[in-house]
């Protein structure tokens, strides 16, 4: 614990630094000293508070609880399922959340004649609400195919399969749907911080900080589940129980950031591989604080390259989490063909 | 005396799988003891149920009759964190864990007394630290899991069932993937542990005449039945000889000896 303590301080101070980098670089130059001046209350400037209030503040603080949220979930997976490569996107519990998404903001359209995406809060709470059963779905189809059948490949496989269904369900919902409803689909789809501000950002952050602590207790587990069902079983773990505690957890964390910032890629699958090698550690006693710090770090770095001075804002979240998570994933890969030859 | 140290007993016991459709009766009306401080070896040819006996009585699946008492309790009214305090198991299967030292791992058989984070008092390092002198690995203690040989990782496993502190060790097929002095080795240490820390232990195996010369008690589990005695007995009773004997094979019941006729 003591060693590591040295890595997570190190690790909360980087994101201190990349947040204030957040705030003070952008497409539009605002000096240091005025940044300064408006988190201190100065409203002197309009144009510049409202950028740092109610653009580059909110979308700071949503990478932070989204990249966090998302790290201690790809965490809590691998865990359950004993396998590396797991991880929100991977196994297709994104895809999840998208369906819900489509099929409550497309349907409800064609069906019903009502347009979600003009309807504030109630709409909100829709897309959150299909988001999270449309995530928990696959968790639940994921988690009984994982009892069926032995072997990662497979687990893999099913969640890819998972993904082609899921864009084929929606290609053909698309086809039925107006619009206007298509076109909120799809820019949730693109996922990005910063799109919810305000009220719905705070709803947001304040859900994360509710759940995130959570995680924190089922470290006990986690760690015993690193043994394998047997082993856990025989040192007094109910598994089964265990199990669909921690994958609800990790299924409701993703849902609601899926919800808010749209299917973020990489971040839940690449952090926790990120960890174990800055931490050196199995032990979740350090591994979730660090997933935690390290996923709102990576999140933050990830949101100021896509805002960088040259991209202006459109460069989508997901081109940078994928060129930091792909080559993550491979060297993962590579790394464990390696150990099975030598094995 | 003896009724005294009996821990574990077997009332006409029935093993098996149990699905929707269908029941899978693999062995049935078993009935058998383990006393205290005896090594106890579990053998029989591949797929007579050698391991859904050892699973059934580790509560890892149902049994489909009869009863299991661990000191006179019934299995089925221990809660998990109970069970957890009586027997202690080792599986074949080695557990694929990165990052995580042996002295970490061994800390997690002191799970089922530790509190809600699992963080260790003073006594429970030094159980661990015990646990690990006792089986000779304390040189281990600093390396990662994924380093060990097979015989290294068996040996903290069999540290992490010490550190749990169970009257009862269970093991299924210990030495099985290890080479011939290491399995010597492994049970003549398991052998120890039951005159010196006056454990129970019970293992499964197919290193016969191993077993044969360091085990108390041999149950010879076959498609007819089982046959319980010390190695002695069960060669006397002629049960060795059906298992192993076969064209070109004979077992010596003075010698407790395979023989191959050339």
């Amino acid at each position: 614990m003591f060693k590591n303590s040295g890595k997570l301080i190190f690790v909360a101070i980087l994101i201190l630094a990349l947040l204030v980098a957040n705030l003070l670089l952008g497409s539009v130059k605002i000096p240091a000293a005025d940044v300064l001046s408006i988190l201190f209350g100065d409203r002197s400037n309009e144009i510049f508070s409202n950028i740092i209030l109610k653009s580059r503040l909110p979308q700071a603080l949503v990478a932070i609880v989204a990249g966090a949220g998302l790290a201690v979930s790809g965490l809590q997976m691998q865990t359950v399922f004993r396998n590396p490569l797991a991880g929100p996107s991977v196994l297709g519990i994104s895809n999840g959340a998208s369906l819900g998404v489509a099929i409550i903001v497309l349907m409800s359209g064609s069906l019903a004649g009502i347009s979600l995406s003009r309807m504030g809060y109630v709409g909100d709470a829709a897309i959150s609400v299909a988001a999270i059963v449309g995530s928990l779905a696959v968790m639940a189809l994921i988690l009984f195919v994982a009892k069926k059948v032995k072997g990662n490949v497979t687990l893999l496989i099913i969640g890819v399969m998972i993904g082609y269904l899921v864009t084929a369900i929606v290609g053909v919902l698309k086809f039925f749907s107006p619009e206007e409803d298509v076109k909120a689909f799809v820019v949730w789809g693109l996922g990005s911080f910063a799109r919810v501000s305000g009220d719905r950002m705070m709803l947001f952050c304040t859900m994360m900080l509710a759940l995130l602590p959570l995680s924190f207790l089922l470290i006990k587990s986690l760690n015993l589940m690193l043994l394998g069902d047997d082993y856990a079983r025989n040192l007094g773990l109910k598994v089964s129980k265990s199990r669909s505690l921690i994958i609800l957890n990790s299924g409701v964390l993703v849902a609601i950031v899926t919800a808010y910032c749209g299917p973020i890629m990489f971040i839940g699958l690449a952090v926790p591989h990120l960890c174990r090698a800055l931490f050196k550690t199995s032990d979740h006693r350090t591994l979730i604080p660090g997933t935690i710090l390290t996923g709102a770090a990576l999140a933050l770095l990830c949101s100021l390259v896509a805002r960088m001075p040259g991209f202006e804002g459109a460069l989508p979240v997901n081109s940078v989490t994928a060129l930091i998570g792909a080559p993550v994933i491979a060297s993962v890969i590579f790394k464990k063909r390696r150990e099975d030859v030598r094995e | 005396m003896s009724e005294n140290r009996e821990i574990l007993r077997l009332e006409n016991l029935t093993i098996g799988y149990k699905n929707k459709n269908s029941v899978k009766e693999v062995a049935k009306g078993i009935n058998a003891r383990l006393l205290k401080g005896e090594l106890t070896c579990l053998i029989g040819p591949n797929g007579v149920g050698k391991s859904t006996l050892m699973r059934t009585i580790c509560a890892f699946q149902q049994r489909l009759g009869g009863n299991v008492f661990i000191e006179d309790k019934e299995l089925d009214f221990y809660s998990d964190s109970e069970l957890a305090k009586k027997i202690g198991v080792v599986l074949t299967q080695r557990p694929q864990i990165q990052n995580m030292s042996v002295q970490e791992l061994v800390a997690l058989g002191r799970s089922p007394y530790t509190g809600f984070w699992g963080t260790l008092t003073k006594s429970d390092k030094e159980i661990v630290d015990n646990s690990l002198s006792i089986i000779g690995i304390e040189c281990l203690k600093e390396r990662m899991i994924q380093t060990l040989s097979d015989g290294e990782r068996q040996k903290v496993m069999i540290a992490k069932a010490i550190a749990q502190q169970t009257p009862i060790i269970c093991l299924d097929e210990p030495t099985a993937f290890l080479d011939f002095p290491s399995k010597i080795e492994t049970m003549q240490m398991l052998q120890r542990l039951c005159k010196e820390q006056s454990k129970t232990v019970f293992l499964s195996s197919h290193d016969l005449e191993l077993a044969l010369q360091l085990s108390d008690k041999i149950w010879l589990m076959q498609h007819s039945g089982l046959t319980i005695g010390t190695p002695q007995e069960v060669a006397a009773s002629g049960a060795l000889s059906t298992f192993i004997e076969r064209e070109g094979i004979t077992f010596d019941k003075e010698l407790l000896r395979v023989k191959i006729c050339k």
